[in-house]
């Protein structure tokens, strides 16, 4: 955990800065404009979803059909919220609202499904969230199929790169934890990882309920930004939605996930000027990237300052050959 | 001192143990042979906690422990090599050993117990940044004997050590688990190779079809005719 925050942590900060820095200033000069946000809010939301799955499924090893049942909760309950209380502060304690009830719902919900493997889990999360749509479906304060309209809208970019930054982030230190490495244990081999004193259960808990978390953020990001909600948004094609983003950048790869959310956001948004063949084209892409890269853009590595040195070294390596 | 009482395991309708007891001394190797299916790995995971028996009782230095969970039994001093040697494949072998440390809070002793494993397996020392799935089985048996060393047991489980290993390699494996058994840890060894597990075991048992059918030392074991004939080959 020390390490991961040591390790270069300045050129990190300045990273994130410059990022932050430079998207902020071409919003105000005007270069992105009102549609390039609502692609920015979409990476960004997408980011925090396939971080979070990815620290199931792709680090703990539990094939999870119920990322978008989390981020409904998150979404309804911060919408309910903020509409209660239109202010800053009432926003973002529908954030923290909705984070925190997505998170006791996916205990509640892990505590018996966890002890299922690999397809049992993913049809049982995958009946979970039909349960929690049906639910928003049918109750009076979510509006049921009408759903929810006109939910101020107090974020902006700050605070979607606050919120995404900071998922990451966590989830990055969270990994590099000894916690983290037991999940990790978890998905390499279950049987060695008990049989090393590591309480199985318990940490396959911690990591869906951390992972339930955090869709709460990214659905409450969603009901903030799009102020509409309405339960359809958030059916099985959303949790697969996900999925295809974490199984595209690389299971075990944050980066892969950061990656694959900008490239899948980008390719969606330059195929808006083709509609008719905007889903064939995207679904093509979908499987030649997973012909040619079937481990993912990044399989389990990470973007790192050693990978340009490995590069770097390799090309050079080349060089040298070519000159002898 | 291990003490298995009378357990009984079922898989559903299968009733894989029946009555088994058995003990296990302080700073001794006990092997338990015998064929394919004979119940000796369930017993194994019985012991570990890894499988709950329907009756019966385990016992460590006197205290019951049967209902104890896997990691309180980790805890307790018990540690175990699955059967497969089941490695961290995408981690390093580093990392695979300060997982076998996991529930030790210790940092200078983990420090001290690393440098012991380097020194009994320098291969893993020269190797330790290499991912575990690339080393070769020899190598991946060491991790795993390692990794289940890191947690400072005060008895070590052993399942099938010799498994898919060429026979230069086990010998090399079994003088390890001499030298671990000198260094005052106790080891309870599953394995097939009744012949190599007898010639290093102080006291044997012979399991069939879930029951224990014979026990005695490893050297009365070994001369025995029945023996002999079952499972040293002539």
């Amino acid at each position: 955990m020390k390490n991961a925050l040591k390790k270069g942590w300045l050129k990190k900060l300045l990273a994130l800065a410059a990022t932050y820095g430079v998207v902020q200033l071409l919003i105000s000069v005007g270069i992105v404009n009102d549609y390039l946000q609502a692609t920015l809010a979409t990476i960004c939301i997408n980011m925090v979803l396939a971080v979070s799955l990815n620290l199931i499924t792709g680090f703990t090893g539990q094939f999870s059909l119920g990322h978008a049942g989390f981020m409904s909760i998150g979404a309804y309950v911060c919408g309910i919220i903020t509409l209660g209380n239109p202010t800053l502060p009432g926003f973002l304690l529908g954030v923290l609202a909705g984070a925190v009830v997505a998170a006791v719902v996916g205990c509640l919900v892990g505590l018996p499904t966890l002890r299922l493997r690999g397809d049992y889990l993913a049809i049982a999360t995958l009946g979970m969230s039909e349960i929690i749509r049906i639910v928003f479906l049918n109750l009076e304060v979510t509006n049921g199929a009408a759903g929810l309209n006109g939910i101020p809208q107090f974020i902006n970019w700050t605070w979607l790169f606050i919120f995404t930054a900071g998922t990451i982030l966590l989830i990055v230190n969270f990994l590099h934890s000894s916690h983290g490495r037991a999940c990790i244990s978890i998905r390499e081999d279950e049987i060695a990882a008990e049989a090393m004193g590591i309480n199985t259960t318990k940490y396959k808990v911690i990591s869906f309920t951390i992972g339930a978390f955090f869709a709460g953020v990214a659905g409450a990001m969603y009901a903030s930004y799009f102020y509409f909600l309405k339960p359809d948004l958030f059916g099985f094609l959303k949790s697969v939605d996900i999925l295809v983003i974490v199984v595209l950048g690389g299971m075990g790869s944050i980066s892969g996930s950061i990656i694959a959310a900008v490239l899948l956001a980008l390719i969606s948004t330059v195929l808006q000027s083709f509609p008719e063949l905007r889903m064939v084209i995207y679904s093509l892409v979908l499987v030649v990237i997973m012909i040619f890269r079937p481990q993912g853009l990044m399989g389990s590595r990470e973007i790192s300052l050693s990978l340009f040195k490995k590069w770097s070294e390799g090309l050079r390596g080349r060089k040298q050959k070519e000159v002898a | 001192m291990l003490e298995i009482k009378n357990i009984n395991v079922h898989f559903g309708m299968i009733h894989a143990l029946k009555d088994v007891s058995l003990t296990v001394n302080d700073g001794e190797i006990v092997t338990l042979i015998g064929a394919n299916g004979a119940g000796k790995t369930t017993t194994l995971r019985t012991a570990s906690g890894l499988k709950k028996p329907t009756s019966g009782s385990i016992l460590l230095d006197g205290k019951d422990i049967t209902a104890a969970t896997p990691q309180d039994r980790v805890k307790m001093g018990i540690s175990q090599v699955p059967e497969g040697r089941r490695v961290f494949s995408t981690m390093t072998v580093l990392e695979n050993l300060e997982l076998g440390a996991f529930l030790r809070r210790d940092k200078d002793g983990i420090a001290r117990d690393l440098n012991t494993v380097y020194e009994r397996f320098p291969i893993l020392a020269d190797r330790r940044r290499q991912a575990a799935g690339t080393l070769s089985g020899g190598e991946q048996q060491m991790l795993a004997m390692g990794r289940a060393l890191m947690s400072r047991p005060k008895i070590l489980f052993l399942d099938e050590p010799s498994m898919g290993l060429a026979p230069l390699l086990v010998q090399e494996i079994f003088d390890i688990i001499k030298a671990i058994n000198e260094t005052g840890t106790t080891i309870l060894l599953v394995e097939q190779n009744a012949s190599m597990a007898l010639q290093v075991a102080h006291q044997a048992y012979v399991m069939e079809t879930g029951s224990i059918v014979l026990s005695g030392t490893g050297t009365e074991l070994s001369q025995s005719e029945e023996i002999k004939k079952a499972y040293l080959g002539g």
